[in-house]
């Protein structure tokens, strides 16, 4: 049974998507490599559930 | 003054066996007097099975090597008659604290649990470790139990053979041969035995190097395990700082892979690094060396009649402090099984399950040892990214500690799934308590359950009853079992660790402290049946 929500789930995907965009304007490369680690793993927080994290991994590994 | 290490305590001395005319033969032969080689050796002796330990050198640890040993090897080693005066000398410690860069990240406090004799970790230098083991050696050859240490015995060739093996040992006085009934091989992570049988060892080495300095100094910092992720004073590298007794700081600096050994443990050199991170204090190196780490096991523990323990058996990185205490778990597993097959009471096939449950052991032990190694040197730079990125979170968020990893800390290994355990029967108890598990202490008046479980004399299966009823005595299988009936209203925490939300249970507890099975009432035919099945003999 999938547990990752792979339906459209994001209220004005425009802004959310330019939200991300927005926190690295400005960041090296490097800075951008952290900010995107320290987002992923408090993401990774809140999902809070290994079996969505091992689908949402396979889902982005194609 | 000398140091202990450097005093031959188990000097060569010629021995009857060498004049004999043939081989002579043995119980069990030890191959090494490490700190799992005598561990083997004392819990056999005290069983009353003749064991003889042949050690190439005659003095313990060269330096502390090991330093941080956890509550349940103290058990076994309070078991084998030194775990009293391991802790009277040792450290306590609860307070871990990790920093990232200058600042403090995190800090963790290994919370101990009330109601155990023995604490959750103490430090002690290997050397004096394996001293108190040979001290305890000496007592029990005073007592009259078959134990013989022979220093400046190398065991050069073993021969196994279907009822013995052969040994060839050299010595300053020649070579001899002697037979076992069994050979254990305790020789250490490089275990010249396991080569020579052409035993396979595999695993991962660490591309990195640890320097390792043990000194001594008056200093100020507090008892606490501290570990540092890239500090000023080791650009890009790890460190740690660890008290010991007398005063002795274990300090590890992580050097990285591609470095000039020779150069780097020049003392002007180390004393460059110590000074950086100390600043200007004054010490005396007393043991300094360096490192490559690494995890891997046998595939098989025996062969035959030749049994693998300790470094010689698996090896890992020491964060978490996984050799010596895994190693005395092998230990702790193995001598009431050689004893009992031995004595003809259980199948030579109970052996496989000394292999099946301590493999399972070294999986969880090379696996925790492996993440903590790989967080600590991240083996790509994503992996470092990640590893920094849990260290900057952690500093104001309390959702990333978990993440950080500087050594999962020691514990037991229940072993779930082992041939020996019967299916549990008493869900309601505490899942700690599950066949396969370790029995947890609880303080009985001013003694404690443990000591009273599992026996030193005698490979001794106890049957505890709580708050239900069992018979006085029970004997299967031609094995006397030790009926232990206590009640929760006397001993509070033996609800919290034994019972759970039942009103009584039936505990069937090995020779090891494990336990084998439970349930909530006694019924002979079951308990009968579980006890055939923890000896091997059927399944
Ligand atoms: C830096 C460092 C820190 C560590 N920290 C910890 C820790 O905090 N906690 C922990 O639990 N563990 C720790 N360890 C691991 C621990 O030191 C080992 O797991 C432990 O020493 C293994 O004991 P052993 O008896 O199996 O082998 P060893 O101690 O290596 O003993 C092997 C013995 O076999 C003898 N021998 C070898 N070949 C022959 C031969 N042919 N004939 C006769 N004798 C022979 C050797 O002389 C030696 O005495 C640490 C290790 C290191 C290096």
């Amino acid at each position: 049974m999938a547990k990752l929500n792979t339906t459209r789930n994001v209220a004005g995907a425009d802004d959310v998507y330019q939200m991300l965009i927005d926190a690295h304007e400005g960041l090296s490369k490097a800075e951008s490599d952290a900010l995107n680690a320290r987002l992923i793993l408090t993401l990774i927080n809140h999902i809070g559930d290994g079996e969505v994290i091992a689908e949402a991994l396979a889902l982005a590994k194609g | 003054m000398n140091k202990i290490f450097e005093i031959p305590l188990y000097p060569y001395a010629r021995s009857a066996d060498q004049d004999a005319a043939a081989p002579a033969r043995h119980t069990v032969a030890v191959v090494g007097a490490g700190p799992i080689g005598l561990g083997v050796a004392l819990d056999l002796a005290q069983l009353g099975v003749e064991v003889v330990v042949l050690d190439d050198n005659d003095k313990v640890s060269f330096g502390s090597r090991a330093v941080c040993y956890a509550k349940r090897p103290l058990e076994i080693l309070d078991r084998l008659g030194c775990g009293v005066p391991m802790v009277d000398k040792g450290v306590e410690w609860n307070l871990g604290k990790v920093f990232f860069d200058q600042r403090q990240v995190y800090e963790f406090n290994l919370l101990p649990e009330d109601g155990h004799k023995f604490p959750a970790f103490i430090n002690l230098q290997q050397y004096y470790f394996e001293e108190y083991m040979v001290a305890r050696v000496r007592e029990m050859q005073a007592a009259g139990k078959p134990i013989e240490l022979r220093g400046g015995n190398k065991v050069t060739h073993v021969t196994p053979a279907v009822d013995k093996v052969t040994l060839d040992i050299d010595t300053p006085d020649g070579p001899y041969q002697i037979e076992a009934d069994y050979l254990i091989a305790c020789d250490g992570a490089n275990s010249p035995i396991r080569r020579q049988l052409g035993l396979e060892f595999v695993g991962e080495v660490f591309q990195d190097n640890f320097l390792i300095a043990d000194v001594i100094m008056e200093a100020e910092f507090p008892t606490e395990r501290w570990f540092w992720f890239d500090p000023p004073f080791n650009r890009g590298q790890s460190a740690l700082l660890h008290k010991q007794p007398d005063n002795v700081w274990r300090i590890d600096f992580q050097i990285g892979w591609d470095i000039d050994r020779a150069e780097e443990l020049k003392p002007e050199n180390i004393d460059k690094r110590l000074k950086a991170m100390l600043g200007d204090v004054s010490y005396e190196l007393e043991w300094s060396s360096i490192y490559t780490f690494q995890c891997r096991r046998m595939e098989k523990f025996h062969e035959g009649r030749v049994i693998f323990a300790g470094d010689a058996a698996h090896q890992v990185s020491p964060f978490g402090a996984r050799g010596a205490n895994s190693g005395l778990q092998d230990t702790d597993n193995l001598a009431w099984k050689l004893k009992l097959i031995l004595d003809g009471t259980a199948p030579e096939t109970l052996l496989d399950s000394y292999d099946i449950e301590r493999i399972h052991g070294a999986k969880e032990n090379i696996l925790n040892s492996t993440r903590s190694t790989d967080f600590i040197t991240p083996k790509s730079e994503t992996s470092r990214i990640f590893r920094d990125a849990v260290l900057d979170l952690a500093e104001k968020h309390d959702f990333a500690r978990p993440f950080v990893n500087s050594g999962r800390l020691s514990v037991p290994c229940t072993y779930d799934g082992s041939p020996l355990n019967s299916a549990d029967a008493l869900p309601q108890g505490p899942a700690r308590s599950r066949p396969g598990s370790p029995c947890a202490d609880v303080p009985l008046g001013d003694s404690f359950l443990l000591s009273r479980l599992g026996g030193r004399e005698t490979p001794r299966f106890t049957l505890l009853a709580i708050d239900t009823d069992a018979p006085d005595s029970l004997t299967v299988s031609g094995l006397d079992v030790a009926v232990l009936r206590l009640s929760a209203q006397d001993a509070p925490l033996l609800a919290d660790r034994y019972l759970g939300t039942a009103e009584g249970a039936v505990y069937l507890i090995r020779p090891d402290q494990h336990v084998a099975a439970r349930w909530p009432a006694y019924d002979e035919t079951t308990v009968t049946a579980a006890l055939a099945r923890a000896i091997g003999k059927e399944q």
